[in-house]
């Protein structure tokens, strides 16, 4: 598939990255994913993983990869009937089942929704604490080569909103093994946001499993000018920023959530205090946003240190155009955190 | 069937009579502050399923689902403790009456949105086959949820895995206000499981003694592992839609109809032929209803004690462990 090539092109560029400890062996994104769900498919009987096409050819870009060859009648392809799916992972979950179900974009999840907020979110709530939800929904998320309103949208701000969902999005491979893992292991729904345009990027990844905490963030690169909150592959897009920024003598402090429920505003505080000044560069829209809703959280404990308004780096409020003009007009990347920032420092 | 389990069955009608008729009488103190779906009228199908279930069988219901809850063994004291919103209810006054959860009694989850529940049971029964655990799951809508997409999204997947799963749809011919003929084309439900290739029979729900012994035969074949069935049971609630009171007067339906459906009432049914039969007595029937009035008597009277839960646990209990 052409976008399958287009992420090739933008995910592998030349990145100093801080991504966790590592031992030098090296791992692309979507498969420290497929290693994760193998672990956890190979030590715990009660996980399933199913989902359309899990167990093509293609694999979910080969995050599924043969799975279903390892791990009969336990990987498996199913009908399209996304809310029904959803309920069924909430019935196997609340049954002792620990399933993860796939979408290859994010935009089918909006047919799961009844099931997702009306029923994951809250069903242990409702039964006093009775009972438990333990699944992950894995979700892709994309963009470009035309793919236009219905094929790219980044919806994880909608589950903001709601308690009793946790979500997360890795930005690194050592992140997308270790909190595949701790989503796995977790007794609550979790959406796990994957942008296909990482799935091809390398960073050290252990061998042996490993759980990276839900709700610690992680600081991708120190600075103390400018402090950039950059959710998933907008941590990529900083990271380029702050390479460039470095040579005109501006030094930016990239801040990585890695999950928005739970979310760590501690690091974030810590980091405006020393630079004063708080960005916010996320994949999805601006109104009601997850920028608007950290920048919300956020405003009244980092008022005191702020020397400038919140700057935010965010979709203008339109749905995704398909010619690559307009992508052009859409899209947010590293010149725009680049001008963000100088802003910011105005 | 032999009396004792016929007999067994009147009681487990009874039951559910009595206890929805003390909601019915209590209501008006305004104390009980949680809607309430009453099934007078459609205890026999809540009693002739429910009579073929072991404890660890999974059940799931809709906000109709007193009956079904009793039927299945749940605390009366601790469901009435729910209504009255007490820390000693049975979700500590989080779910209230639409959403009674009893895990020991194989009811994880109890959705009030239609349709809700039924993809949560399909779930529970993948869960089931996958870890080979020998229980069935037994999932009651009503004909409102037919409507719903997520049921023939759920009858298509039963189907495809073969499920250990009995899908039983209360007709009682109405959604809230809505007459099923307004909703529907055809009355035809336990006919549209069979594009699934799902075996759909229909029976009377006012006669509990062909419900259980349909039911019967189903859960039996679905213990076998021959794939997921359907039952339609045909019925009446005898309130209205939601609440204590009697929605003829309201204009909602004709008060002939309704009327026509009390004098098909099961319990009276099945008392006739157990007297008949002389499988029960007028005096036993008598020390029955009695002996399960005091239950409720007692129930009632826990629950109305109870304590309330406090206003800080608003927020415990949205994600799980805390
Ligand atoms: C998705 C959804 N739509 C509407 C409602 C409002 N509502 C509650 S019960 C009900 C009617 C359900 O009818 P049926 O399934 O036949 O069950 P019954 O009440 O007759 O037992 C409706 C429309 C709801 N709870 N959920
Ligand atoms: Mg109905």
């Amino acid at each position: 598939m052409p976008w399958t090539k287009v992420a090739v092109d933008h995910a592998t560029g030349e990145l100093s990255m801080n991504a966790g400890p590592g031992n030098g062996r090296l791992l692309t994104y979507g498969a420290a994913l497929r290693e994760a769900q193998y672990q956890a498919l190979k030590r715990d009987d009660r996980v399933f993983l199913m989902g359309e096409g899990v167990d093509d050819s293609g694999g979910i870009f080969g995050s599924t990869l043969n799975l279903h060859k390892d791990f009969k009648g336990r990987v498996f392809d199913t009908p399209i009937a996304e809310n029904a799916l959803t309920g069924f992972i909430n019935g196997a979950a609340l049954t002792g089942s620990r399933p993860i179900l796939v979408h290859m974009r994010m935009d089918f999840m909006l047919l799961s929704f009844d099931q997702i907020l009306n029923h994951a979110a809250k069903l242990c709530y409702m039964s006093g604490g009775r009972v438990r939800v333990p699944w992950v929904v894995r979700t892709l998320v994309g963009r470009g080569w035309g793919s236009a309103a219905q094929h790219s949208q980044s919806l994880h701000a909608f589950f903001m909103h709601m308690p009793g969902i946790k979500i997360v999005m890795p930005s690194s491979a050592y992140d997308a093994k270790g909190l595949l893992l701790a989503s796995i292991a977790d007794d609550n729904p979790v959406v796990f946001v994957e942008h296909r345009w990482l799935y091809d990027l390398k960073t050290d990844v252990p061998k042996d499993e490993y759980l990276i905490p839900l709700g610690k963030g992680f600081v991708r690169k120190s600075g103390k000018d400018v402090t950039v909150v950059a959710l998933s592959l907008m941590v990529l897009e900083s990271l380029k920023a702050a390479d460039s920024l470095k040579k005109e003598g501006i030094d930016i402090e990239v801040i990585d959530p890695r999950t928005l429920h739970p979310f760590d505003e501690e690091i974030v505080i810590e980091s405006v205090k020393k630079t004063g000044r708080l960005i916010i560069a996320d994949q999805g829209w601006k109104s009601g946003g997850a920028a608007e809703i950290i920048a919300g959280r956020l405003c009244n404990k980092i008022r005191p240190y702020l020397k400038s308004d919140i700057g935010f780096v965010t979709l203008p409020d339109a749905p995704t155009p398909s010619s690559p003009a307009l992508e052009e007009g859409f899209y947010r990347n590293a010149r725009d955190i680049v001008s963000c920032v100088k802003e910011t420092l105005r | 069937m032999d009396n004792i389990s016929i007999r067994q069955i009147y009681q487990t009608c009874l039951i559910i009579r009595l206890f929805e008729e003390r909601v019915v009488a209590l209501y008006p103190e305004q104390k009980m502050r949680t809607p309430v779906h009453l099934c007078l009228g459609q205890e026999a199908i809540a009693a002739g399923v429910c009579f073929h279930l072991k404890l660890k069988d999974y059940l799931f219901t809709t906000h109709r689902c007193h009956g079904h809850c009793i039927a299945k063994g749940v605390s009366l004291r601790a469901m009435m403790a729910e209504f009255y919103g007490k820390q000693t209810g049975l979700c500590s006054g989080k779910g209230g009456s639409m959403h009674l959860v009893d895990p020991e009694r194989g009811i994880v989850a109890t959705s009030a949105i239609v349709g809700g529940g039924i993809p949560l049971a399909v779930g529970a029964a993948l869960s089931v086959k996958l870890k080979k655990e020998k229980r069935v799951v037994v999932v009651f809508f009503g004909d409102g949820a037919v409507d719903e997409g997520v049921f023939y999204e759920s009858l298509n997947f039963a189907a495809l895995k073969k499920l250990p799963i009995l899908f039983v749809c209360e007709n009682n011919f109405y959604a809230t206000n809505s007459t099923q003929e307004s909703r529907q084309p055809l009355d035809n439900i336990f006919e549209r499981a069979r594009i699934f290739g799902i075996p759909g029979f229909r029976c009377d729900g006012n006669d509990a003694l062909k419900v259980t012994n349909l039911a019967g035969r189903l859960v039996a074949k679905v213990r076998q592992q021959k794939g997921p069935m359907l039952l339609e049971c045909r019925t009446y609630r005898w309130k209205g839609h939601v609440g204590p009171d009697c929605d003829s007067e309201k204009g909602y339906r004709p008060k002939d109809e309704i009327d026509a459906w009390i004098r098909k009432c099961p319990l009276k049914k099945l008392e006739k032929y157990c007297l008949k039969k002389r499988i029960l007595t007028i005096e036993g029937i008598e020390e029955i209803r009695l002996k399960l009035s005091k239950e409720i008597d007692e129930a009632v009277e826990w629950a109305q004690e109870g304590p309330l839960p406090l206003k800080a646990d608003v927020t415990q209990n949205v994600t799980y462990g805390d």
